[in-house]
C-alpha cells in the first residue's frame, strides 16, 4: 500500500534509528532527532523499534492512505486528526482507506514521530531508510517529503488504543537543562569566560536542525590567547580540521555555541568546547527557536550514571508496551 | 609527540596527534585508527581519522570509557614507531579555474569577504606572494596534494599540498560562511584544499569547479558503483588545470558515464618525501603520463 503526501508539512523526513559506520567518510549516523519518541511511536503501531516513520518538523503533513492501518503520533505535541477529528498523541489509533491524516498547530516540543503499520518501505541505503537530506541519501529519494509523494508501506497491522502513559515519557524543562562534558578544546577558553558560559541562560536560534542546534544570547567567549599552529587558520576559534563529535558544542568566532545532532557535519576547523550528553540528545530534538536553554557541567561519571537512568527509563517504557 | 586525548561525552575518545597540521601527524593518526579497526574492540562503533588528530565512537553500555582509553594509549607507542609507507594511488582530477560558477557565487557573498574588491583567486594570489593569478593556479595545480582528512560532509577531502612548508598555499576562511557554494567548488582554507562533494554552506575561498563527481548515493557513476565517495585518507591528487572547452567536453562524457579519472597504483613513503620532495613528486606524476 502507499500513502500519499497531500502536503508535506515544514521539513518531513524519513527517519529510523540511523545509519552508524559512515561518519569517517563524512555521512553521520542521522535518525530520528527524538530516539525514544521514534522507538515508541513504532512500537505502538506493532513495528520494530527501529522501523522507518515519518520525522515532522513544526508543523505536520497531510497524508491520505490508500488502505487501513494503524498510526501512533509521539514526541513535540502536534495534535494528530484523522478526516479532521483529533485523536490522541502517544496512542495507536486506526485509519481507514481514504481517511486523511492531518494535524493541529504545534502545542509544544519541536519535532512529532508518525509510525504507520508496517514502516515506511523505502529502500535500506548503507543499512539504513534514514533520510541523510545534506547527502541527498536514503529515505524518500535522498529528501524532505513533497506534495504528491506516494509513500510505500510495508506488510503489518497493529492495534488501535495502545498507549504510553505520561510518567513514562521524559519530562519538559524549563529552561532546558543541557549538561555538557568540558574537554576537547575547552583548555582554549578563559577561566572567567568558561564559568560565565555555564552561569548564564541562552536562547535556541532561528538556525536549529537536524546538524545542529544554535544557541545565542550569552556573552562572547575569551580566548587563552596563543600563536595560531600551521593549517588551523587565524580566528582564535580555528583549529586544524579535526572529527567533530555528536553533541558537540563549537563555538566559532567566540560568539554562539552550536551543538551538533544526528545529522552533523562529520568535522571541521571550529574548536570544540565539550559534548552534550548522550542523555541529553532527544531533549534537544523538542527545542523550539527562543527556547530558553542552559549548559551545566557534569562529569564523565555523571554523564555515565545519566546515561543508565535515561536506559532505565526507556526500558521502563518498553516493558510497558510490550512486556 | 604524544597524543593528547580527551572524552567528548561518553560516547567518543578524541585524539589530537599534534596541534598543528603535518604529514608525520597525519601518519599517526591514520596508524591509530587503522590498529584500532584491526583490533576489533568490542563496543567501538565509528573509527574517524582526520588530519593531525582522530576520533572513536563507542557504546559506553558495551566497554567503559577508562578501558577503551587504556587500549587506545596502549597503542600509541607503536603507532608512533610504524613505518610511514603507504601502498596508495594517485588520481588526476581535471579542474576549470575561474569558472562563471564560482565567480557568480563570490560576487553575491563578497560583503564576508576579507577582500571585496578583489576575487577569491586575485587575492589568495596576491597574499601568497604570486604576481599573477595565472602564476598562482600553476603553483596549485603543479604539485601533487595528499588526502589527508575525508568528511565535513559525505565524501569532501580535506587536501594538504605537498610541498615544502614555506611553500604551502595558505588563505584564511571567510570572515563569515557562505550560505551557498556550487557543487564540486575547488576550495582553500588554512592550509587545506578541499572539494565540496555537494552544493551547501561554506567559508573556503573558491577557485574552481571540477566536472568529476567525487559523490554519488546513487553509484550509478562509473567509477562510483563500488564505494559511493571517490577519496579516501592517503589518496594522492593531482589537479589539471583545464579549459572551458576541456570541461563541457568532459561533463558531456560524465553525462553519457564513459569518462573516468586517470588513477594509478603508487607508494608513498614519508621518510623519502621529506628527503627529497621534488624528486618524489616527480615520480609520483610520471605514473600519470
Amino acid at each position: 500500500m502507499t500513502v500519499r503526501v497531500i502536503s508535506p508539512g515544514l521539513a518531513t523526513s524519513v527517519q529510523d534509528l540511523g545509519r552508524p559506520g559512515y561518519y569517517h567518510i563524512g555521512i553521520p549516523e542521522g535518525g530520528g532527532m527524538d530516539r525514544l519518541a521514534t522507538r515508541i511511536a513504532n512500537l505502538l503501531v506493532g513495528n520494530e523499534p527501529g522501523a522507518a516513520l515519518l520525522e515532522a518538523t513544526f508543523m505536520g503533513p497531510e497524508l491520505e492512505f490508500t488502505q487501513a492501518a494503524t498510526v501512533a503520533v509521539t514526541g513535540g505535541e502536534l495534535p494528530p486528526k484523522v478526516n479532521g477529528e483529533e485523536k490522541p498523541s502517544w496512542e495507536s489509533f486506526e485509519v481507514k482507506a481514504g481517511d486523511r491524516l492531518s494535524f493541529g498547530y504545534l502545542k509544544g516540543g519541536a519535532r512529532a514521530y508518525i509510525a504507520i503499520s508496517g514502516g515506511i518501505d523505502v529502500p535500506v541505503v548503507l543499512g539504513s531508510r534514514t533520510t541523510y537530506v545534506l547527502g541527498a541519501l536514503g529515505g524518500f529519494q535522498g529528501r524532505v517529503l513533497k506534495a504528491g509523494d506516494e509513500l510505500p508501506i510495508g506488510e503489518g497491522m497493529g492495534k488501535a488504543g495502545k498507549s504510553l502513559p505520561a510518567e513514562y515519557r521524559r519530562p519538559a524543562q524549563a529552561p532546558a537543562e543541557l549538561r555538557m562534558l568540558p574537554g576537547l578544546y575547552w583548555h582554549r577558553v578563559t577561566e572567567a569566560a568558561g564559568k560565565r558560559f555555564f552561569e548564564e541562560t541562552w536562547k535556541v536560534a532561528p538556525e536549529a536542525d537536524r546538524i545542529g542546534y544554535r544557541f545565542k544570547g550569552g556573552t562572547p567567549l575569551d580566548f587563552v590567547p596563543r600563536e595560531p599552529p600551521f593549517g588551523a587558520g587565524s580566528d582564535p576559534s580555528n583549529i586544524v580540521d579535526a572529527c567533530y563529535p555528536y553533541g558537540s558544542v563549537q563555538v566559532p568566532s567566540g560568539t554562539e555555541p552550536i551543538v551538533l545532532h544526528r545529522d552533523a557535519v562529520s568535522g571541521g576547523g571550529y574548536m570544540m568546547v565539550g559534548v552534550v550528553i548522550s542523555a541529553d540528545m532527544d531533549q534537544i530534538a523538542q527545542l523550539q527557536p527562543h527556547t530558553p536553554a542552559r549548559f551545566v557541567e557534569v562529569t564523565l561519571d555523571q554523564a555515565l550514571a545519566a546515561r543508565a537512568d535515561s536506559n532505565a527509563a526507556q526500558r521502563r517504557a518498553e516493558d510497558y508496551l510490550v512486556g | 609527540m604524544s597524543i593528547r586525548f580527551n572524552f567528548g561525552g561518553d560516547e567518543h575518545i578524541f585524539g589530537e596527534v599534534s596541534e598543528d597540521m603535518s604529514l608525520a601527524s597525519f601518519f599517526t593518526g591514520l596508524s591509530m585508527t587503522n590498529a584500532v579497526r584491526q583490533a576489533g574492540i568490542k563496543g567501538v562503533t565509528e573509527i574517524c581519522p582526520a588530519n593531525a588528530s582522530f576520533q572513536v565512537r563507542f557504546n559506553p553500555d558495551l566497554i567503559k570509557p577508562q578501558d577503551l582509553l587504556m587500549e587506545l594509549q596502549a597503542m600509541e607507542q607503536a603507532a608512533a614507531k610504524s613505518d610511514p609507507v603507504l601502498d596508495t594511488r594517485i588520481i588526476e582530477l581535471p579542474v576549470y579555474f575561474q569558472d562563471p560558477w564560482t565567480h557568480e557565487t563570490l560576487l553575491r557573498f563578497r560583503e564576508r569577504h576579507q577582500d571585496p574588491s578583489s576575487t577569491d583567486l586575485e587575492y589568495s594570489a596576491r597574499i601568497n606572494g604570486y604576481a599573477t593569478v595565472e602564476d598562482f593556479i600553476a603553483a596549485y595545480a603543479g604539485q601533487p596534494w595528499f588526502v589527508s582528512m575525508v568528511g565535513f560532509v559525505s565524501g569532501l577531502p580535506f587536501l594538504y599540498q605537498m610541498v615544502e612548508r614555506a611553500r604551502q598555499i595558505q588563505a584564511p576562511k571567510y570572515l563569515r560562511p557562505r550560505t551557498d557554494t556550487p557543487k564540486l567548488t575547488v576550495g582553500h582554507g588554512g592550509c587545506f584544499a578541499a572539494i565540496y562533494s555537494v552544493r551547501g554552506a561554506g567559508g573556503y575561498q573558491m577557485y574552481g569547479v571540477t566536472p568529476a563527481p567525487i559523490y554519488d548515493p546513487q553509484r550509478k557513476v562509473r567509477y562510483l558503483t563500488d564505494e559511493m565517495c571517490l577519496f579516501k585518507p592517503g589518496d594522492i591528487v593531482k589537479f589539471k588545470a583545464i579549459s572551458r572547452d576541456d570541461y563541457d567536453a568532459t561533463l558531456e562524457a560524465i553525462e553519457a558515464n564513459t569518462w573516468q579519472p586517470v588513477v594509478r597504483d603508487a607508494k608513498f613513503s614519508l621518510d623519502n618525501f621529506n628527503k627529497d620532495i621534488a624528486g618524489t613528486n616527480a615520480k609520483l606524476m610520471e605514473l600519470l603520463k
